[in-house]
């Protein structure tokens, strides 16, 4: 039964900032396992929002939010969410915030109980199946933008998660990191919704296209 | 199948041309930490940063010339075996020893004495004097030896250090951040000012040049609330509840019982020449 239902299901899902109109009014959504969805909509149609309320990180003003078969209202029940569900952040400056990379990537699963060894252990694995294990000790603030946005996704990454929230992967990325990006994602077997304003990443990286218009899903 | 491949190596080529890329731009400071970074950096940081407080406790304590003459050949030692670069050893001196001059330069005229000589009318005096480079010394030798002993590692090394010795989480944590932050904060800053210049504008002693700062730094503050904000909520998608898990495992290695002895030595020869 649980292995059936979906990883995500938002059913008439409405929030607001502070009064006034809703970014988004009703929304109704579905990710299945294996799926690569994209998400687009104009600037602030509430795009990274939505994110946002599926990891927890704001609550809904209304309707209701499943996650692996169970609802999710509470901290505690999104704290189990975020160990499946990884969210890459628009700005990889936010999300990389230990002074180097390895402490940084071990982060999430020294969050969530393992030892420094194992944490240490799966950082390393992760840094090398992405082809980033040089940079390991390197200072976060001194990599290039393309290495902050890799080393970024590999801090999701490490905690092994189940899905995937990719929040404009692509910006600002050179040729040569967006084809490294895209060889990457493509070998990934987690399901995702990614986020981007970019056709030609889209084509390559998704096959299912959910629109945001006026907070709803079109 | 093979246009993935392809990816992979147009993927495997950026990096290394990142990597030499970074190399360049790094080399100069790279050299002077793998040099220091050699010697100092298997001692457990914990005990450089226990070690240089005492150093600088007892050097402060030292009353009389001979003492001091050891403590600051100690500390010479010290950062020569640390092998920090020549460059950022001067540099760090000029800064301390500028501040410094208007005290080291006043002191013989203002403390009272045997005159040594006479300038302008006012005399100098031998105690004055005495002072001036007392003073200097003991400045000079506690700069050294924190140098040679923190200075060959990252801040952030020292922040787990003085966590692990019982500085409050939250401190620990403010210096952690503000290492890390310093810098995105500081591109913050020259962007919008680049932003501003290109439209023209001119440091004046003018209302108008200080109500631009003031909405600049007003920017500055609500642009790291806002990221505050987003990396909270990318630390709490982690599994952050408050407290900070760290990598290393320290243990008690040859190379801190090494440190350890000359460190002993050092406070023995201080000691004794304060008694002899």
């Amino acid at each position: 039964m649980t292995s059936e239902a979906p990883i995500f299901r938002l059913t008439g899902v409405g929030f607001a900032y502070g009064p006034g109109r809703p970014v988004l009014d009703g929304v109704d959504f579905e990710l299945r396992a294996g799926e690569r969805v994209a998400l687009t909509g104009a600037n602030g149609s509430g795009k990274t929002t939505l994110f946002h309320l599926m990891m927890g990180l704001i609550r809904p003003r209304r309707g209701r939010i499943e996650a692996f078969g169970a609802p999710r209202a509470t901290e505690a029940d999104f704290f189990e969410v975020r160990a499946r569900v990884g969210l890459l952040f628009q700005d990889s400056d936010d999300q990389l915030f230990s002074p180097t990379v390895i402490e940084d990537v071990a982060f999430g699963p020294l969050n969530f109980g393992r030892s420094p060894k194992e944490a240490r252990a799966i950082a390393m694995e992760t840094l090398s199946t992405l082809g980033l294990a040089e940079l390991a000790r390197r200072a976060t603030h001194r990599l290039s933008g393309g290495q902050r946005r890799l080393v970024a996704l590999a801090t999701v990454l490490a905690m092994k998660p189940d899905a995937l929230l990719l929040d404009e992967p692509s910006a600002g990325l050179d040729e040569r990191n967006f084809a490294r990006l895209i060889a990457i994602l493509d070998r990934l077997p987690q399901a995702r919704i990614v986020i981007s304003h970019d056709a030609d990443f889209l084509a390559r990286a998704t096959s299912r296209h959910c629109r945001l218009v006026d907070g709803r899903i079109a | 199948m093979s246009e993935s491949t392809a990816a992979e190596t147009l993927a495997r080529e950026a990096l290394a041309d990142d990597l030499a890329f970074e190399r360049d731009r790094i080399l100069q400071p790279e050299i002077d930490e793998t040099r220091a970074r050699a010697v100092l950096a298997d001692v457990d940081p914990r005990l450089r940063v226990v070690m240089s407080f005492a150093f600088a406790a007892a050097v402060v304590a030292l009353d009389r010339p001979a003492p001091l003459v050891v403590a600051a050949a100690i500390a010479v030692g010290a950062v020569l075996a640390a092998g920090l670069g020549a460059r950022r050893l001067l540099r760090t001196l000029a800064a301390l020893d500028g501040s410094m001059a208007l005290v080291i330069a006043t002191l013989p005229f203002t403390t009272p004495g045997r005159p040594l000589i006479a300038l302008f009318g006012y005399g100098a005096s031998a105690e004055g004097l005495a002072r001036a480079v007392e003073i200097a010394l003991k400045a000079n030798a506690v700069a050294l030896m924190a140098l040679a002993l923190l200075g060959s590692s990252e801040l952030a090394e020292i922040g787990h250090a003085l966590r692990r010795l019982g500085l409050p989480a939250k401190l620990a944590a403010l210096l952690l951040m503000t290492v890390r932050y310093v810098e995105v904060l500081g591109r913050e800053y020259r962007r919008l000012r680049t932003a501003m210049t290109v439209r023209g504008f001119r440091m004046r002693c003018s209302l108008h040049t200080w109500r631009s700062l003031g909405h600049l730094f007003g920017m500055l503050f609500a642009r790291s609330f806002d990221r505050a904000a987003r990396i909270g909520a990318a630390m709490r998608c982690r599994g952050f509840d408050g407290s900070f898990p760290s990598l290393a495992e320290l243990a008690f290695t040859r190379s801190d019982a090494i440190f350890l002895g000359f460190a002993g030595g050092a406070f023995a020869a201080l000691l004794l020449a304060r008694l002899a």
